[in-house]
């Protein structure tokens, strides 16, 4: 028996875009954490102190977006929602499971992994806008001291979102074995696309016949 | 030990109580303006300049009394010059306010503030800044209901009147009260202070101003620093004094209630997870999900 042949799923640059911004996720999430709850503020010795970490943050986040923004480029036409992606969320309870065999044929990407995406976008979205306006150096002085609030919380609630949606993503990376390779060595086995991914396996598969 | 840093009742940014052993047994300490009094020469300002050592930028004549223009880490108090025609009497008013840190009860800034130690307040009411825990975020200044501290260009850390702090614990008064030439600004504790505005008042009704009173708004738990107005029914006509100040509810909630919400869904998120791993389990592809796969590969098309 052959060993299977490994089927490419991201590409070097995508792998290294992907990277940078959790790279920039950590570093931000540490940091915001930092400033934004008591029990974490020692979380800024990791950044050079309180003055430093206050400085550092919002370049971090920016830094985040615009690799986010690269990133989306790439992969944000995969995930389009389609018909069967609302079944499959409907059936949330196999998904959790494991019974993979009651849920519609996925294709490059899974419902949740769509709705990740959106979640992501829209969190980073209201992250920059409200960060912008609670930039003190910089942008604060700009705005009425009612927007500065509501940015404040606005901030505070999306970088919530977001954290959570991120332990999410790392946790379905340690769930569905095989998927962690895919964005570390960049390809997975063809038995992992067929079970978890079986329509962009077989376009895959198309592919290659040609 | 510097003893004046025992007796701190608010800490900001800290979860456990911090140093309090000395209490305030004489009584918490309040400055009145009486505004009724002011003649506007600005003896204040320069005393505050002159105690705590500060020059501001020479700036420009912005068209009105106010100078300089606004608070800055400079200015710690500022006269704020405004012309009210009272349309009862026909009178043009000259309404003078020295404006400068309320130290609240319950201070915005404090509350916001997300550096350990950056601001205090003490057993006898003063808020106090240590600007070297200040990180330089601003936060204090979203928290602020009375758009008071500013940072500072210079050095990125934020800076208010302290009321006279250094003074008041070695037993002086502030530098503004000792100046001020009309007694229009008085320093006591802050139940003398409030009986001395009350005679105040009564003089002013029996002069004509029916609606004055005490400037001293419950919504922030009242102030350690409080007017006498003769309008006092009108506060904002006083440079905009805001007529019920409290912390705003969004910094209510980004201060309150969020913090221990986040951190519990991100902690509820994370465990869900490795309960799901353990109850569960991983989801892995085994042999007949390679097999099925090379069958499929293997098909001709």
């Amino acid at each position: 028996m052959t060993e299977p042949r490994e089927i490419v799923r991201y590409a070097p640059r995508t792998r290294v875009n992907h990277w940078l911004v959790a790279l920039g996720f950590v570093l931000a999430a540490l940091s915001g954490l930092a400033l934004f709850h008591p029990a974490l503020s020692w979380l800024s010795g990791l950044f050079g102190g309180g003055p430093w970490t206050r400085i550092l943050h919002p370049f971090i986040g920016l830094f985040m977006a615009a690799a986010f923004l690269l990133l989306a480029f790439k992969v944000g036409r995969y995930n389009r929602m389609q018909p069967s992606d609302w079944t499959w969320l409907r059936r949330a309870g196999d998904v959790v499971a494991n019974r993979e065999e009651n849920l519609p044929e996925v294709g490059r990407y899974n419902a949740g992994q769509k709705l990740l995406f959106f979640v992501i976008v829209a969190c980073l979205l209201v992250l920059v806008l409200s960060g912008l306006v609670i930039w003190r150096e910089y942008f604060s002085a700009a705005f009425p001291i009612g927007a500065i609030r509501l940015a404040a919380v606005l901030h505070a609630i999306a970088a919530t979102v977001l954290i959570c949606a991120i332990v999410v993503h790392v946790y379905a990376a340690i769930w569905v074995k095989g998927s962690l390779r895919a964005m570390t060595r960049g390809t997975v086995t063809p038995g992992w696309a067929w079970k978890h991914h079986r329509a962009w396996f077989r376009e895959v598969a198309e592919g290659e016949r040609k | 030990m510097a003893l004046q840093s025992l007796d701190i009742v608010r800490r900001s940014a800290t979860t456990t109580p911090p140093p309090q052993a000395r209490g305030a047994h004489a009584g918490q300490v309040a400055k009145l303006i009486d505004v009724s009094k002011c003649i506007g020469c600005k003896a204040c300002q320069i005393a505050c300049m002159e105690w705590n050592d500060l020059r501001d930028e020479i700036g420009h004549c912005s068209g009105h009394y106010d100078n300089p223009a606004d608070l800055s880490d400079q200015s710690w108090t500022l006269m704020r010059f405004a012309e009210y025609e009272n349309p009862d009497s026909g009178n043009l008013e000259w309404l003078i306010r020295k404006d400068g840190c309320m130290h609240c009860a319950d201070p915005g800034c404090l509350k916001a503030c997300p550096s350990p130690g950056a601001i205090v307040q003490y057993a006898n009411g003063i808020v106090d800044f240590h600007e070297e825990n200040c990180i330089g975020c601003g936060y204090c200044i979203t928290g602020c209901p009375f758009n008071v501290p500013r940072i500072s260009r210079k050095d990125g850390k934020a800076y208010k009147c302290t009321l006279c702090s250094d003074r008041v614990a070695v037993g002086l008064e502030p530098a503004c009260v000792k100046t001020c030439p009309t007694g229009a600004i008085t320093f006591g504790s802050k139940d003398d202070m409030k009986q001395h505005a009350a005679e105040r008042v009564a003089d002013l009704k029996s002069r004509g101003f029916a609606q004055a009173g005490l400037y001293d708004p419950s919504g922030v738990g009242g102030t350690h620093v409080m007017y006498v107005l003769h309008h006092a029914d009108q506060p904002q006509l006083y440079s905009g004094l805001p007529e019920k100040p409290r912390i705003s509810a969004a910094v209510g909630l980004w201060k309150g209630a969020s913090k221990p919400l986040a951190l519990l869904a991100i902690a509820a998120t994370a465990l869900a997870g490795f309960l799901h791993y353990i109850g569960i389990g991983p989801n892995e592809t085994d042999e007949r999900d390679e097999d099925a796969a090379r069958r499929e590969l293997e098909k001709p098309s």
